[in-house]
């Protein structure tokens, strides 16, 4: 079944440079779908776009079969729920004036009253903090601390458990392993492996690292100054056929 | 990391802030709430005890017109600090909601205000006062009226550039992709980032606000005679200075301590909204 469908996606910035160049492709609910590129090519303009935050010139995005690239406002609300972002960047992606906790309950405040969830079970906002917290791996205690007091990769953990929060069912993860260290990129790389099973979601894995993304997808596209250019099963990532710019970033890594 | 590079600890209040902010708060109590036990009328004329030195009656001493210094510099500390009070709070009334529309809303909007406040602040405060007094005549309303149409801008520039970098970080963007309105983000994500900046601002500003009502009253173009004014106070003792040089030691330093004080609370809010201190 087929969660989010893209056709002909097409944003531009000021001067007329298309950013993503009639985009199509689609994403299999439960699915991990890989999108690989170089720096600028669009990858990031493409999660705003999908995420609602950029506006787009024309295409269609259509979520479990709805269209919703023409809604906003209060119109949106019933797909925003079942999509959350994480981005490269987590010391951004948190408010530095605000405690771990009060990051982490934001979404579930937007919703709750709409909300039913079914992995985590709580009676409290303490409780229900700290079932996330455990279901990332971290420690209780951080929840009271703010995001400066963290390590990056902590920082990315909780903004794992904000997006998690609400039980979405697609997560569009842009570069989240990018700013991180070795070590720290694997933990969470597993951790998000171990979460898709546990909440059966699906991601939209963006990243430049071809070899996280042959790790994590079953499926990846490759993506050059907006356009598609390949697309194939991670199992026949070395094979012959692959394009040219494929065979380049493959010889990269 | 060696012992030659050990940086000392950072010490996470300074006394001096929180003394001057006691103060300041004391002194504002003293000037609402002494008029009502006041023994004296601070226009009461007496020509018979002009110019008196200090007794148990007079603790400060009269002026030339024979009345009660002490009474009169307690009654100033009303007009000055009500005064700033008021220009400084109508100018954040005005100010920070045009920060935070041009800020939040950008665009056509952001322009408009903008443009305005650029208008504005082509003037110097001083000389805009002065216009404004000659054109709708000397008095403290006029000169509350003309701090108040330069001070805003200050407001609502701060606010606006602040809320530009911050609504451009990632944060408001998962908020936003979150749904929040634009009222739930500005209150929960954006106002503490704000409040501080606005804080020290203000607390800074009081202080020149306070100079420049006592330089206009000084020149007669504030609080009216006889209402007592420590800057007008100031200007009534001048010819005296030779004879009874207190008559301008008091009022002066009543300035210069409200002043310090102020700049005090507002050194002490930067050092505490510090954000770099918060990264490190």
């Amino acid at each position: 079944m087929n969660l989010l469908t893209i056709k002909e996606l097409t944003k531009s910035y000021y001067g007329g440079k298309l950013a993503v160049d009639h985009l199509s492709f689609e994403l299999n609910k439960g699915e991990c779908l890989g999108l690989v590129g170089e720096s600028g090519c669009g990858k990031s303009t493409l999660a705003r776009c999908l995420m609602r935050i950029e506006p787009i010139d024309s295409g269609s995005i259509s979520f479990e079969n709805e269209a919703i690239e023409h809604l906003d406002g209060r119109h949106l609300h019933p797909y925003r729920k079942k999509m959350q972002i994480v981005f490269q960047n987590p010391t951004a992606a948190l408010n530095p004036k605000l405690r771990i906790k009060d990051s982490l309950i934001d979404p579930y405040e937007q919703y709750h009253k709409e909300l039913k969830l079914s992995h985590f079970t709580f009676t409290s906002k303490d409780a229900f903090v700290k079932q996330l917290m455990e279901a990332v791996e971290l420690p209780y205690d951080l929840a009271n601390k703010y995001p400066h007091e963290l390590s990056g990769g902590q920082r990315q953990r909780v903004t794992i458990a904000r997006a998690i929060s609400i039980e979405p069912e697609l997560i569009v993860l842009d570069e989240p392993t990018a700013s991180l260290d070795v070590i720290s990129q694997k933990a969470v790389l597993t951790l998000l492996t171990e979460l898709r099973k546990t909440l059966s979601l699906s991601y939209l894995f963006i990243s430049h690292d071809l070899a996280a993304v042959s790790q994590m997808c079953q499926r990846i596209l490759v993506m050059r100054e907006g356009k598609l250019v390949d697309q194939f099963d991670s199992k026949h990532l070395f094979a012959d056929e692959r394009h040219p710019y494929t065979k380049e970033l493959i010889s990269i890594f | 990391m060696n012992g030659s590079l050990r940086i000392p600890k950072m010490k996470k209040y300074s006394w001096q802030g929180i003394v001057a902010f006691i103060f300041l708060i004391l002194l504002f109590v003293v000037a609402i709430y002494t008029f009502s036990y006041l023994q004296h009328d601070p226009n009461l004329t007496n020509l018979d005890e002009r110019l008196q030195g200090s007794s148990l009656l007079h603790p400060l001493g009269t002026d030339q017109l024979g009345r009660d210094v002490l009474t009169r510099l307690l009654l100033g500390a009303q007009q000055t600090i009500g005064y700033s009070l008021l220009a400084l709070i109508v100018a954040l009334i005005i100010g920070v909601p045009i920060g935070l529309i041009s800020g939040y809303k950008r665009g056509l909007v952001d322009r408009v205000f903008m443009r305005i406040a650029d208008g504005f602040l082509a003037f110097p405060d001083t000389i805009v006062a002065i216009v404004l007094s000659g054109l709708l005549g000397p008095g403290i309303g006029n000169l509350v009226f003309a701090i108040i149409l330069i001070k805003w801008v200050s407001y609502a520039r701060l606010v606006r550039s602040t809320m530009l970098t911050e609504s451009q970080k990632e944060y408001v963007l998962i908020a936003r992709t979150n749904g929040l309105s634009p009222i739930k983000i500005i209150r929960k994500h954006l106002l503490p980032h704000i409040v501080g900046h606005v804080l020290v601002l203000a607390s800074l500003d009081m202080g020149k606000i306070i100079l420049l009502i006592s330089a206009f009253s000084y020149i007669g173009l504030g609080v009216q005679p006889p209402t007592p004014e420590w800057g007008a106070m100031l200007n009534d003792s001048r010819p005296y200075f030779q004879s009874r040089p207190e008559l301008m030691i008091f009022p002066g330093l009543a300035i210069v301590v409200v002043v310090l004080l102020t700049n005090m609370v507002g050194d002490y809010l930067r050092d505490h909204f510090d954000v770099k201190k918060e990264v490190q």
